[in-house]
């Protein structure tokens, strides 16, 4: 098979770090090549490279044997580089058809491609109406929407970063089979994820980075998912351990809980109820867009509801406001890390004062105590092993696993009653994920109740001890996790009686 | 080709240089401007950055500067606190003039008793004024979701119709053969503002500092400023962190009223001395310029607003000294501001010059 991609000593500097540094590798055509690595491993400033978003400092690109040098994605587009990002970028009230349009240089006259993107969508197996409205999709749907985007540009090389972290495993099925099928027909697919059992059903080869540079080069079949890991971690990887044993107290009451959500594109929460004891990890599954969000802030203080709604140690906390929930111990982790659980351009010390100013008591008479403050940012620091040069650096400047051990470590380090998190380990690397659930472990260990919504089913099931899934805005009734298949959760997920629908719609052309 | 590269952290050093490299390339262009007028470059600027400060009639000049400046960095530090939270009192022309309706009603009513309660009592009807004029905008946004930008425009030309109603009407100075016009509170002894007229210090002066001390260490040492900032730089993070958006609304609209309500008092106390149909000249609309040359910071406030007051004095000498016309001063003012918000970029942004084909 000919070689479609190489690099050639590729290096990029950042000031205070060296991204990437003597990185060199090569894809084939028809080939599926992983990028493995840890956050911070490099892996987002080598892809930015080959579609022409960052230019590197030395090396060399190739592309179908000639130089290959894009001074932006345009030019990368037009040598046939697309790339579907970890994050969407669509416009929820344009239609499917008017998104794509958007993307395009030359785009073809609207009934022109809508008749296209049924075509395409057809062909992969990617069901998807074109006329539909952006805001009424799914996740999943969204990811076709941008696959799609790709797929019209007929590129010979389609980049794909972290694509399964917003599916439900029927969902993955149907982008591997996509893949594969790309792949039959000649197109190379160079796949980003943390996903080892993925890459090993899926890719051909791998490239592993660690630190910015080339650490080996592997067949993913040929080797397990901890080999594969040893060497993108550059040690063995620890393994969460549970030992929970759930106490008879009842933390976190939530009962008929219904609030209309604050985003027109929103899901209300309908008639949610749940219980978590002490010591208990409850685990909430569910697609994206299902009520996460609208759940995790019903449960923060965000929106309030009828007091009753919301107990904690059976008192009525559904009006109170998050200052107010966090003194009696109630504290969470919102999903989006920038401009929600964390202010972009504030440093890492005014973040740590953000949600921690009542619990650590780094005021006094709302006078701010910024060394107390400064100390509390560090101690965060320290214990989660965020890379940053120091408190003061600017939250955006962090690298999202970074920032997300920052904020993850900024609640569990004022040792809440209650938790509630949302993705805790969301574009987190594999050690630096197993860290903060083992933290989660700990802290229910030590009596806490922690809700943990996440749409990484693998996570759930590795530390929760009950879980229920979030469909519409219902929750279903929590089981134990103990002999649970991942069958039963798919039917969870999909709303057990309308999962026949659904499926049925996925295999239906569009 | 140049191409910008945003930095990782906002560069402290250009920050803090940004505004005097706006000053010197507003000096090195408006002197190439004044040249192309046929003028001397040099002594344009002299005249216009140096006479008032330290030139022969410097004594005259210095004490004006702090009357035109005092005002500007009084509204400007009020202004300051909603625009970092994202609240946009551009109204403050309108709350100004309501100040000093109101802080001059209570004077003029007083009247001609003397009396040491009378001065405070118009601060505080001022203030009220201002405060009451700015709590319109707030009330309908917080209750209806209206927009404070129109709400609290448009109240201008409402202040500004009520004051001509007033200096044709209920205040008109009895005694003033009929013009229109209000007594003069200047030389009403337990009305004035003016602490010492000759060194250009009146009550407002005062107030602008104090304001520039208390804003300084709300933003820096307490709660309720940095949760402006954080409400300003991301508003869900300000949900999440637990701050409530109608009360910060409430207090930013409020403080600010309140301020231009005081400026605007201490003027028609003052400087101004009398209620007359233009009694303002502007103070609310360029403090907005003001606060953003001073980067909302109060410090820089504090020196926007003394830059902008030199600007306006040594602009008026250079009229009348050098004969260069009124546009050409307006431009040249103009130019410092277009300088300003152009090197501002230099803060979050790098210049990298782009290598062409050897790439």
């Amino acid at each position: 098979m000919s070689e479609l991609f190489a690099g050639q000593g590729l290096r990029k500097a950042y000031p205070g770090v060296v991204a990437n540094d003597n990185v060199s590798f090569s894809i084939d055509e028809g080939e599926i090549h992983a990028l493995l690595g840890e956050n911070g491993a490099g892996k987002s400033t080598l892809v930015k490279m080959i579609y022409g978003l960052v230019k590197p400092d030395e090396g060399q690109m190739s592309f179908l044997g000639a130089p290959f040098a894009p001074p932006e994605p345009r030019a990368a587009r037009a040598a046939g580089v697309a790339m579907v990002f970890q994050h969407f970028s669509l416009f929820d009230a344009l239609t499917v058809a008017e998104n794509v349009a958007l993307g395009m240089e030359n785009p073809p006259k609207p009934a022109r491609l809508a008749a296209r993107i049924t075509e395409v969508s057809n062909e992969y197996g990617l069901p998807l109406d074109p006329h539909r409205t952006v805001g009424d999709l799914s996740a999943g749907e969204r990811q076709r929407v941008e696959i799609i985007r790709c797929l019209l540009q007929d590129p010979r090389l389609l980049i794909m970063d972290e694509p399964t972290s917003v599916l439900t495993p029927q969902e993955v099925e149907i982008l591997f089979a996509t893949l594969q099928k790309l792949r039959a027909e000649g197109t190379s697919i160079l796949y980003i994820s943390h996903k080892l059992e993925e890459i090993r059903a899926l890719c051909d080869r791998a490239t592993i980075l660690r630190l910015g540079k080339v650490v080996g080069h592997a067949v993913p079949r040929e080797n397990s998912a901890a080999e594969l890991a040893e060497m993108m971690v550059g040690s063995a990887l620890h393994r969460p351990e549970r030992e929970l044993t759930p106490s008879g107290d009842i933390a976190l009451e939530v009962s008929n809980l219904s609030v209309k959500s604050a985003n027109p594109f929103g899901t209300s929460l309908k008639d949610v109820s749940l219980m978590v004891r002490k010591g208990e990890v409850l685990g909430i599954g569910g697609v994206a867009g299902n009520g996460q969000d609208e759940l995790l802030a019903a449960l923060s203080g965000e929106a309030t509801s009828a007091p009753d709604t919301v107990k904690m140690h059976g008192n009525p906390i559904g009006k109170l406001a998050p200052p107010a929930r966090r003194k009696l111990g109630l504290l969470s982790a919102p999903e989006e890390r920038l401009g929600h659980a964390a202010a972009p351009e504030m440093s890492l010390t005014e973040n740590a004062l953000l949600s921690a100013r009542l619990r650590k008591k780094l005021t006094n008479r709302d006078f701010i105590n910024w060394k107390a403050t400064q100390a509390y940012a560090e101690e965060v620091i320290a214990a989660f092993d965020v890379r940053t040069p120091g408190p003061h650096v600017a939250a955006r400047s962090l690298s999202g696993g970074n920032l997300q051990k920052f904020v993850m470590g900024r609640e569990i380090e004022q040792k809440p009653e209650v938790l509630v998190v949302n993705q805790p380990t969301w574009g987190v690397d594999a050690s630096a994920a197993a860290a903060i659930r083992q933290a989660l472990l700990d802290l229910a260990a030590d009596g806490a109740a922690i809700v943990v919504i996440s749409q990484d089913l693998d996570e759930l099931m590795e530390i929760s001890t009950s879980f229920a899934a979030l469909n519409g805005g219902r929750l279903s009734a929590p089981v134990p996790v103990e002999g649970l298949t991942m069958e039963r959760i798919g039917l969870m997920l999909g709303g057990a009686h309308d999962m026949e629908v659904a499926h049925e719609h996925a295999e239906a052309p569009a | 080709m140049i191409r910008l590269e945003k930095r990782p952290n906002a560069s402290k050093a250009w920050s803090y240089s940004t505004p005097l490299l706006a000053v010197l390339l507003t000096m090195i262009f408006g002197g190439l401007l004044f040249a192309a007028l046929g003028k001397d470059p040099i002594a344009a600027i002299r005249t216009i950055f140096y006479d008032p400060l330290l030139g022969q009639h410097a004594f005259f000049y210095r004490p004006q500067l702090l009357v035109k400046a005092a005002p500007l960095i009084l509204i400007a530090i009020g202004l300051s606190l909603g625009f970092r939270a994202g609240i946009w009192n551009i109204g403050a022309e309108g709350q100004y003039i309501i100040g000093a309706l109101c802080g001059a009603g209570v004077g003029l009513a007083f009247y001609p008793t003397e009396s040491f309660i009378i001065f405070p009592l118009m601060v505080l009807a001022g203030a009220l004024g201002g405060w009451a004029w700015a709590m319109i905008p707030a009330v309908l946004k917080t209750r209806f979701g209206t927009n404070e930008i129109l709400v609290s425009l448009m109240l201008v030309y409402v202040a500004e119709n009520l004051l001509r109603g007033m200096a044709v009407g209920l205040m008109k100075n009895p005694e003033g053969f009929g013009f229109p016009g209000s007594r003069n509170l200047a030389q009403y002894p337990s009305a004035t503002s003016w602490i010492s007229q000759n060194a250009g210090l009146h009550w407002g002066v005062a107030f602008a500092l104090i304001a520039v001390i208390f804003a300084y260490i709300l933003l820096t040492r307490h709660m309720l400023g940095f949760n402006i900032r954080l409400a300003g730089q991301a508003p869900r993070a300000a949900r999440f962190s637990g701050v409530n958006p109608t009360r910060l609304v409430l207090f930013c609209l409020g403080t600010s009223g309140a301020l231009a309500g005081l400026a605007g008092l201490f003027e028609v106390s003052g400087p101004a001395g009398q209620i007359t149909t233009d009694f303002n000249v502007g103070y609310g609309f360029t403090a907005i310029i003001v606060a953003f040359l001073g980067r909302l910071h109060p410090v820089g406030i504090l020196l926007a607003g003394l830059l902008m007051a030199l600007t306006y004095i040594g602009g008026e000498i250079a009229q009348s000294q050098l004969q260069l016309p009124a546009a050409a001063i307006q431009l040249f003012q103009g130019m410092l501001l277009f300088f300003l918000l152009a090197v501002d970029l230099l803060t979050n942004y790098r210049i990298r010059l782009k290598q062409g084909a050897a790439a």
